[in-house]
């Protein structure tokens, strides 16, 4: 009797143990794999990288890397300006998104250097080093209002920036407050 | 009912609303007309080829079978929009083209062919070989693994159809004009396929995830390295690595050879290209769910994270894209989807709303996936405005156009769910108008 118990809970164990070895596929992930495929940067400034930035090599950086789609301050080609306006909406708050610039409306800066870093040069994505994206994102918050032109960007100093915008947003998820529903 | 069913003959009881919509069931209680038989003019002396009239194609040998087929020659109309009218020079510039907008028009049952589905990229298609490429998932996890396509071809799979929309989908309607757009411009962000692949909580549950864990962050491999936070209660219920669309690998614009696939979410959310997933405790607030995908509201605060697409329907024949050549009997079709569930009702309105009637639901009527409804029309020759209004099986109910814009305002660019109203003048043109 107790053999036969034995044996029920050995075939039960054998055949989940085989399950669970069946459905395994993963191979251990090094740090190396980690590294090449995981570029965010949180908030909180936590995985910023080391390196530093100001603004004025962001403007020759800037100049030399993005005015072929991108507006310098002050110019107003209006292909360019569709592409992406990235200075100039005085009015904090545009009429569609494509006026939604950095100073009006994006609530964290750390994501200015996380986008640019991962998509910019729109042709040569991740052509420049840390310290130039530094630089980029330094230019790009002084030319929005943000920061003072000798403010220096690094993995300390860019999470304390303060966005105008920061308090703009509400979560909708799981469900959009009630307020903005539609109701007939 | 002592109808004479042969002719179709209509009477009072079958009219369900005003302006001549019909009983739903009006064609399916018809026997089908039987057509006269042809009047023979073949002679009978039996002295012709026998073949004489006939079209080449019945009197040659047809061409050999194909290693992958293509769809007759005389169907190269139907295809994708790369660009709204006038915007070919502007996008010639400098860009290539990112978005491909379904002709839905062309389009009847659910399922979109794959070569058809919608695209839209941020900074175009990456090529892919899939033997250098896997997904790792680490962060809050026991053990950090990676799976490449082998690897995830192994697992039992699951085999789901679901729509995928792009949030961006019908967005110039928040405009104070109607445009006259197609109905392929203006709605074409919508798709639906057979997605096949390996349910995320699978793997997860391999990596063994932290239960502090709150969010997954998924990155892909393309070019800009596109990335977006999921919420972990919808990563673990029914979100996949979808490696097939309709039984085949998934294309390079869908993200070969392997994407996240978040049901009923925004189309954005759905990372292709899938390369990495940070198990997180807290939103990366990436710039697609930040400066993008987000929708600023009428007191100036922007909903964030509002992933889930609303109820939605879309009557796609007739729509702007044809015109009514004939007073005569129509079908009125469309479809109907939405981001929570399964749909309940679809009604339709020939009156610009005034009067509704119930559309027949096409079986099976699947969970976020593209629902056809149908109902039997008489044009009578004046002018009508055709809507439909889905309600799904949480009684969302599709709101007017008044009423979405006085809830959310005309400042966002995503989330367009509102009735779709297409006014069919005497002559039988038919135009996009508010209504």
């Amino acid at each position: 009797m107790y053999l036969h118990k034995f044996l029920i809970i050995a075939v039960l164990m054998g055949a989940s143990l085989a399950n669970a070895q069946q459905s395994r596929f993963g191979a251990p992930a090094t740090q190396e794999d980690i590294d090449k495929s995981f570029w965010t940067v949180f908030p909180d400034g936590e995985f910023l990288p080391d390196g530093e930035g100001n603004v004025a090599a962001g403007r020759e950086l800037f100049e030399y890397n993005c005015t072929l789609c991108h507006n310098m301050p002050g110019e107003n080609d209006p292909v360019k300006d569709e592409i992406g306006k990235l200075f100039g909406v005085d009015d904090k708050r545009g009429r569609t998104n494509l006026q939604q610039t950095i100073g009006s409306y994006w609530p964290y800066p750390t994501t200015v250097f996380d986008y640019i870093r991962r998509a910019m040069p729109l042709i040569a994505p991740m052509s420049l080093t840390n310290s130039d994206y530094y630089s980029l994102t330094a230019y790009l918050l002084y030319e929005n209002g943000v920061i003072g032109e000798d403010e220096i960007m690094n993995k300390d100093t860019l999470p304390k920036v303060q966005m105008p915008n920061r308090d703009g947003f509400i979560n909708a998820y799981p469900e959009v407050p009630e307020k903005y529903k539609a109701k007939d | 009912m002592g109808k004479d069913h042969k002719s179709t003959v209509i009477d009072a009881t079958d009219h369900v609303a005003k302006g001549g919509l019909l009983n739903r069931r009006l064609f399916l209680n018809s026997a089908l007309a039987t057509t006269a038989a042809l009047a023979t003019t073949r002679a009978a002396y039996g002295q012709e080829i026998v073949g004489e009239g006939q079209e080449d194609w019945v009197i040659t040998p047809g061409s050999s079978a194909l290693e992958y087929s293509d769809r007759s020659r005389f169907e190269a109309d139907t295809v994708k929009r790369l660009l709204p009218d006038g915007t070919e020079e502007f996008f010639n510039l400098r860009l290539t083209k990112y978005t491909a907008r379904t002709p839905l028009d062309h389009m009847l049952g659910t399922i979109t062919p794959s070569g058809l589905h919608f695209e839209r990229s941020h900074q175009g298609i990456p090529d892919i070989d899939p033997d250098q490429h896997s997904l790792v998932i680490h962060g809050m996890v026991k053990q950090p693994l990676k799976f490449d396509i082998e690897a995830l071809e192994n697992y039992p799979t699951v085999s789901r159809y679901y729509f995928l929309e792009c949030s961006g989908n019908s967005a110039v309607l928040f405009q104070d004009e109607p445009t006259d757009q197609s109905l392929q411009q203006i709605h074409g962000l919508l798709s639906g396929s057979e997605w096949t692949g390996v349910l995320l909580s699978t793997l997860l549950d391999e990596c063994g995830i932290d239960p502090n864990a709150k969010w997954i962050i998924a990155e892909g491999a393309d070019n800009g390295m596109m990335s977006r936070s999921i919420p972990m209660d919808k990563a673990l219920d029914d979100t996949m690595i979808a490696i097939r669309q309709n039984g085949e690998r998934i294309r390079p614009s869908q993200g070969y050879p392997m994407r996240l696939f978040n049901p009923g979410f925004e189309g954005n959310t759905s990372i292709k290209w899938l390369r990495s997933i940070y198990v997180s405790d807290r939103p990366a607030m990436s710039v697609q769910e930040t400066a993008k995908y987000t929708d600023m509201m009428p007191d100036n605060k922007s909903l964030q994270f509002s992933l889930e697409m609303d109820v939605k329907s879309l009557i796609t024949r007739p729509s702007n894209a044809m015109s009514l050549q004939k007073k005569a009997l129509y079908e009125i079709t469309g479809l109907a989807w939405s981001g929570k569930g399964k749909i309940a009702q679809v009604e339709v309105s020939v009156d610009g709303g005034k009067t509704w009637a119930d559309a027949a639901l096409e079986e099976p009527v699947q969970s976020k996936m593209l629902t056809r409804f149908r109902i039997p029309w008489l044009w009578e020759g004046g002018p009508a405005i055709l809507q439909s209004r889905a309600i799904d099986e949480f009684g969302r109910i599709q709101p007017t156009r008044d009423a979405l814009i006085s809830a959310r305002g005309q400042n966002p660019i995503y989330h367009y769910s509102a009735i779709q109203s297409w006014a069919v003048a005497s002559n039988g043109e038919i135009k996009n108008v508010f209504a």
